[in-house]
């Protein structure tokens, strides 16, 4: 590997931005792609398919033995609001890979007692979001049911294009929502970005199911092509 | 995965801006059950020091020496593991997998 190309890798894995370094595994040669350049690349198909499912495979294209090295951010949550189903949440999201990050400004719900392990932020919103640095490779869930805590938090989300957003509460509980989102300079667009009530359909009804059902949601959001995503919501 | 061996790539660009001769080995493909899934690497240095896995222990050594020669000469180099080779009563998967390794010269 040439040191620009690894330099370069680098540089793009530190700011979070996803490339495949394509290697002809017979001659060597090798060139990075970054997600942004796969729409004018021959190779779309597949590179799109790869980032996608996050796994790096060998193909053949064009007579050449092609590798296509993935390298996506590590995908992150956040949590706002450290609720009962926030507790079943956190660690199942870690089991999944994700960075956990738990945001509550009440004391009383974020502490260490409840969230072992966890990276806590006993914080309001604007306070603790901005150095977060939530991204496209960020899922985002509010689930505080205090519009004073979870208004902000998705103001925020919508602003930093998250790959999935989930707020907890009923349709009716949503529409309010939206009534308020919108007062506050939400456009529709984002607002139907909201996936509420949160979760897949699945019956769940304990916290831990709850959690399930809102990872089996992100996980889709995050691995469908946007054709099966429409299909399945 | 959605978590990769995050420093081992920038291990390998410190080591070469550094000086040291540097080899990279990447899992390019995999057949069965193979204990890394492909694009794990390992990153070698010309003093036999490496950071990574390409499986779970079983054939890192074999890697390493064929890393030196790859440093070496500067010409990439495929290597197969597995239980269908003849290596395998050596340096074979435990598990029964078959793994394709690429090295690499890196600089």
């Amino acid at each position: 590997m040439k040191l620009a190309i690894l330099h370069e890798l680098n540089a793009e894995r530190a700011a979070r931005r996803p490339v495949i370094l394509v290697t002809d595994t017979e001659s060597g040669e090798q060139r990075l792609v970054k997600a942004k350049d796969f729409a004018r690349d021959p190779l779309r198909t597949e590179l799109e398919k790869q980032l996608r499912m996050g796994k790096s495979a060998s193909v053949e294209a064009g007579g050449k033995k092609l590798f296509l090295n993935v390298y996506a951010p590590t995908a992150k949550l956040v949590i706002v609001g450290a609720v009962h189903i926030s507790q079943a949440l956190a660690p199942l999201a870690r089991s999944l890979g994700y960075d956990v990050t738990v945001v509550d400004p009440r004391t009383a719900f974020a502490s260490p007692e409840r969230f072992p392990d966890i990276p806590l932020i006993a914080e309001w919103p604007d306070t603790a979001l901005p150095p977060l640095n939530v991204d496209a490779y960020t899922a985002f869930v509010a689930v505080t049911h205090d519009p004073k805590i979870d208004d902000p938090a998705l103001l925020h989300a919508f602003e930093r294009n998250c790959f999935y957003i989930g707020a907890l509460g009923s349709r009716k509980t949503h529409a309010k929502r939206a009534d308020r989102l919108r007062a506050q300079g939400a456009r529709e667009s984002d607002i139907a970005r909201i996936h509420a009530p949160i979760g897949l359909p699945i019956g769940a009804v304990s916290p831990s199911e709850i959690a399930v059902a809102i990872m089996a949601e992100i996980t889709a959001a995050l691995r469908l092509p946007p054709k099966e995503k429409e299909e399945a919501a | 995965m959605l978590d990769r061996d995050e420093d081992i790539l920038k291990a390998a660009e410190d080591w070469q801006k550094a000086g040291r001769g540097v080899a990279l080995a990447t899992v390019v493909e995999t057949w069965g059950s193979a204990p890394r899934p492909a694009g794990s690497s390992l990153v070698i240095n010309d003093e036999g020091t490496f950071l990574g896995s390409v499986s779970g222990g079983c054939v890192e050594g074999a890697v390493v020496t064929e890393a030196m020669d790859v440093i070496q000469s500067g010409k990439p180099r495929m290597l197969e593991f597995g239980v269908a080779d003849e290596t395998a009563w050596n340096v074979g998967l435990s598990c029964g997998g078959t793994i394709r390794v690429f090295v690499e010269k890196v600089g």
